[in-house]
Formats: structure tokens, C-alpha cells, sequence
């Protein structure tokens, strides 16, 4: 358990000193969020009716384009190899990697999304469920995302095939997680988001420990 | 050369070697072509000129003998590559890659005709190419996935060590396609309500039915054909690889 918790203090510790990065996720978001009135017009009812789908595209993008750093810097300079001899099994590791993975890119992205719930006029209501449904659904975007980058690891210009390969396994959690927040109050959308969510984290650590293991022998 | 050596060696380790599974299965080839050219013109003549008008599609009904077993292929070509891909992961089987890969390209086929099929039976029934029904749009993520396998598979210059990640990767898709598939029908009932498409109705008569089972062979037995022959090409491209391998080699020492 200490490697465990040893493992996500490093890779906090990482990607904070490392800086820009976070920052720049969250602009890319609002960015993403702020550019489609241009595209569809200065509509508000209009907006305001699709903003639910704005806000998760434009964090299912920042997500997807976030992967790449998932092991690939670990990979280069070598560490990767180090973290497989270790005592933690390679799957805890990567458990680690994909809790903090959502701490440093998914939590950013909810904490900026009231600024783009304002600029897109969305209400209250809406507003509170858009966050419900974005704290379910993006563990699952975190952990699906786990399995491409792991996929593409050793790829030397592997950046685009992950979100290639991970694009079509999350259009349930899309679904689920834009039907949280338009759907009836007693619809079953959310329990099935934290259902997929629950079920990704707890599986794809071993998909992705696999797929790494089997890609660098 | 005698296939048969010792009597241990079962016909699961013997096609292991790519040499002696191409013995093994080069005379099946022939025949298997032979027979699906002739279910294919038992099938057509069946479906084209041997079966009735359907009473509201007229003629157009006869799309569905060739859309109804592209459909049926683009989800079975799935199950091969999950096999296969479990025979690379878990018993190392040389030929299983081999298999997994030949499926990918045919799979994707398969399943962009059951779209286009699709598209040609929903514009004069329907009154469109597309719709965002439940079906098609599961049919169409599928071909997304399947191009993402082909992408992978590109990806990598040793295919040895392709295999086993996209095994690994392909076996994370088939645990998902259900899921895909359930989240998929919940969203377009959410979006429209239950409409003509389950009009096709609850049970067709044998005049129907026979041409369509004729067809679904001849489609099923046209994959197993061509992967046959393309697990063949795909060993002859290896070892021509390797060939060319040993030949640099020669020139520099």
C-alpha cells in the first residue's frame, strides 16, 4: 500500500511541477467550449439546449489529447521498465497512474466548467447535473484511456492512434453521461455512468499492465 | 514429405508451423471456393428471380438477402478475431495472429457493405440513406473499431509484438461491443420513439426465409475462403520479410 500511495505522490508531484501542462488542458477545455457559438451563431435558447453536449465533448477531447503523457514520458527516459521490476504489481501502478491521471486532467476540467456553463447560458439545474454526470463519467474516460495509451506506447508517432482506438469504446460513457444530465429525474442514466465508471477503473489497470508488459519484452 | 510423424503430435501443434498449415489447409481451398460459387448462384438465382415481391417494398426487399448476411458477418468475423486473439494470448498459437490479422481488413469489409447494403434498402423504404437508429449506429462504431484495429495493426513495424497487444486491445473491445450496443439502443429510444423500423416484422414465409438461409451460407463460407487464402498471403508475406532479412544480412558480412 505505501508503493501504492509512494507511486501517486510522484506522479502528482510530476505533473505539478511540471506546470504548463494542467493549464494547458483546462484552456484547450474552455477554448473547445468557447468556440462552437461561433460555429452555430450567437443562438442562446439554442445554446443554452445544447450546452450539456458542448461541456462533454469538450472534455472527452481534452481527455482523449491529454493520453499521450500517460506513459510515455515513463517510457522514454526508461522509468517504465524500472516500475515493472518493482514489488508493486505493474497493474497497481497503473491503477496509481490512472487515479492521477483524473486528478490532474478530469478535476481541473470540472472545476473550470462553471465558465463555460456561464458562457453558454446553461441554468442552474442543468448546470448542478452537468457536474454530477462529469464527476461520474470521466473515471471511466480516465481508465478506457488508460488501455489506448498503453496500447500505443511503444508506437514511435503513436500519439493519434490512442485516441483513435478509445474514441468508440467511450461513446457509452458519452451517452450515459450527456443522458445524465437531459434525462428525467428518475432515469437510470447516472446509476449506469457510475456502473461504467466502477467497472473501468477495476478492469483496465490489468488490460493496460497487460498490454505494456506484452509491448516491451 | 509425410505430415504424419509421430503419432503424439496433434493436428492443433502440427498447423502451428506455417509451412505445414499451409499444407494442411491448401486442399481445403479449392473445394471451399467451388462450393461458395455455387451457393452463391443457388443463392442469387433464389433471391433475384425465385422469390416474391415483397407486397410493400416491391422489388427492393431483395437487398436484404445480401444485407441480412453482411450484417450477420460483421459481428461473426468479430468473433473469429476474438478467438484468435485468445489463442495468441493464451496458448501462443503461431497461426492465431495470423488469423487475427487476415480477419481485421475482411471484418471491416463486411461491415462497411452491411452500411452501404443498408443505406441503398433505407432510401426507398425509409425515405433516407441514415438514420440514427439504434442498429446502425452500433453497426457503424463497430467499423470504427475495426479501422482502429487495421490503424494499430499498421502501427507497428514487428508484428510478432503487434500481435499480442492488438490480442489484447481486441479482446477489451469484445468485453465493450455489448455494452456499446445496450448503451446505444437506450440512447436512440431515448431520442425517438419506437417507430416503423420493427416493421420487418415477426415472421417471414419459407419463400423468403430459403433464399436468405442459401445466402447467409454463401456469405459465411466467401470469409472463410478469403481468410484462408489471406492467412496464406500474410504467411508469404512474412517470409518473404524474412528472406529479404537474411539476403541484407548476406551482404553485409
Amino acid at each position: 500500500m505505501s508503493g501504492f500511495v509512494a507511486m501517486l505522490r510522484r506522479e502528482l508531484a510530476l505533473s505539478w511541477r511540471g506546470g504548463g501542462n494542467v493549464l494547458t488542458l483546462v484552456l484547450f477545455f474552455v477554448i473547445t467550449g468557447a468556440i462552437v457559438p461561433f460555429a452555430v451563431g450567437p443562438d442562446k435558447p439554442l445554446l443554452a439546449r445544447i450546452a450539456p453536449a458542448i461541456i462533454w465533448i469538450a472534455a472527452f477531447l481534452a481527455m482523449l489529447l491529454g493520453l499521450d503523457r500517460l506513459f510515455r514520458p515513463d517510457h522514454e527516459d526508461g522509468s517504465l521498465i524500472l516500475l515493472r521490476q518493482a514489488d508493486l504489481p505493474l497493474s497497481a501502478v497503473i491503477a496509481a497512474k490512472v487515479i492521477s491521471y483524473w486528478l490532474v486532467s478530469a478535476l481541473p476540467l470540472i472545476l473550470a466548467s462553471p465558465l463555460l456553463a456561464v458562457l453558454l447560458g446553461m441554468d442552474l439545474p442543468a448546470f448542478a447535473r452537468t457536474l454530477v454526470s462529469l464527476l461520474l463519467g470521466t473515471p471511466a474516460l480516465a481508465a478506457f484511456g488508460a488501455i489506448g495509451a498503453a496500447t500505443s506506447v511503444t508506437i514511435r508517432h503513436g500519439g493519434l492512434i490512442a485516441p483513435i482506438l478509445i474514441a468508440p469504446l467511450s461513446i457509452p460513457v458519452l451517452i450515459f453521461g450527456v443522458g445524465t444530465i437531459t434525462a428525467a429525474q428518475s432515469s437510470a442514466a447516472p446509476l449506469f455512468l457510475a456502473a461504467l465508471s466502477l467497472m473501468a477503473m477495476a478492469l483496465a489497470p490489468f488490460a493496460a499492465a497487460l498490454a505494456i508488459s506484452l509491448a516491451e519484452d | 514429405m509425410s505430415i504424419q510423424s509421430t503419432p503424439k503430435q496433434s493436428w492443433w501443434n502440427r498447423i502451428a508451423h506455417p509451412g505445414q498449415f499451409v499444407a494442411w489447409s491448401a486442399p481445403w481451398l479449392w473445394p471451399l471456393a467451388v462450393l461458395t460459387a455455387l451457393l452463391f448462384a443457388m443463392g442469387l438465382w433464389l433471391a433475384f428471380i425465385d422469390s416474391p415481391q415483397d407486397y410493400q417494398m416491391g422489388h427492393t426487399v431483395r437487398i436484404m438477402y445480401v444485407h441480412v448476411p453482411n450484417a450477420w458477418l460483421s459481428q461473426f468475423v468479430y468473433g473469429v478475431m476474438a478467438l484468435s486473439a485468445l489463442g495468441t494470448l493464451v496458448w501462443r498459437h503461431p497461426m492465431a495472429d495470423v488469423s487475427m490479422k487476415a480477419a481485421a481488413p475482411l471484418g471491416a469489409l463486411f461491415t462497411a457493405l452491411a452500411l452501404f447494403t443498408g443505406a441503398l434498402w433505407g432510401r426507398p423504404t425509409w425515405g433516407t440513406f441514415w438514420e440514427w437508429d439504434g442498429r446502425m449506429t452500433s453497426t457503424l462504431v463497430l467499423l470504427f473499431i475495426y479501422l482502429g484495429i487495421i490503424a494499430l495493426w499498421r502501427a507497428f513495424d514487428d508484428q510478432l509484438r503487434a500481435a499480442r497487444i492488438v490480442a489484447v486491445f481486441t479482446l477489451v473491445g469484445a468485453i465493450n461491443i455489448p455494452i456499446i450496443k445496450f448503451s446505444v439502443d437506450w440512447w436512440s429510444t431515448l431520442h425517438q420513439p419506437a417507430s416503423v423500423f420493427r416493421a420487418d416484422g415477426p415472421r417471414m414465409p419459407p419463400s423468403i426465409l430459403a433464399p436468405l438461409f442459401v445466402m447467409f451460407a454463401a456469405f459465411t463460407l466467401l470469409f472463410l475462403a478469403l481468410h484462408l487464402k489471406s492467412m496464406h498471403t500474410e504467411i508469404k508475406r512474412r517470409r518473404i520479410a524474412t528472406l529479404q532479412r537474411k539476403a541484407a544480412q548476406g551482404h553485409t558480412a
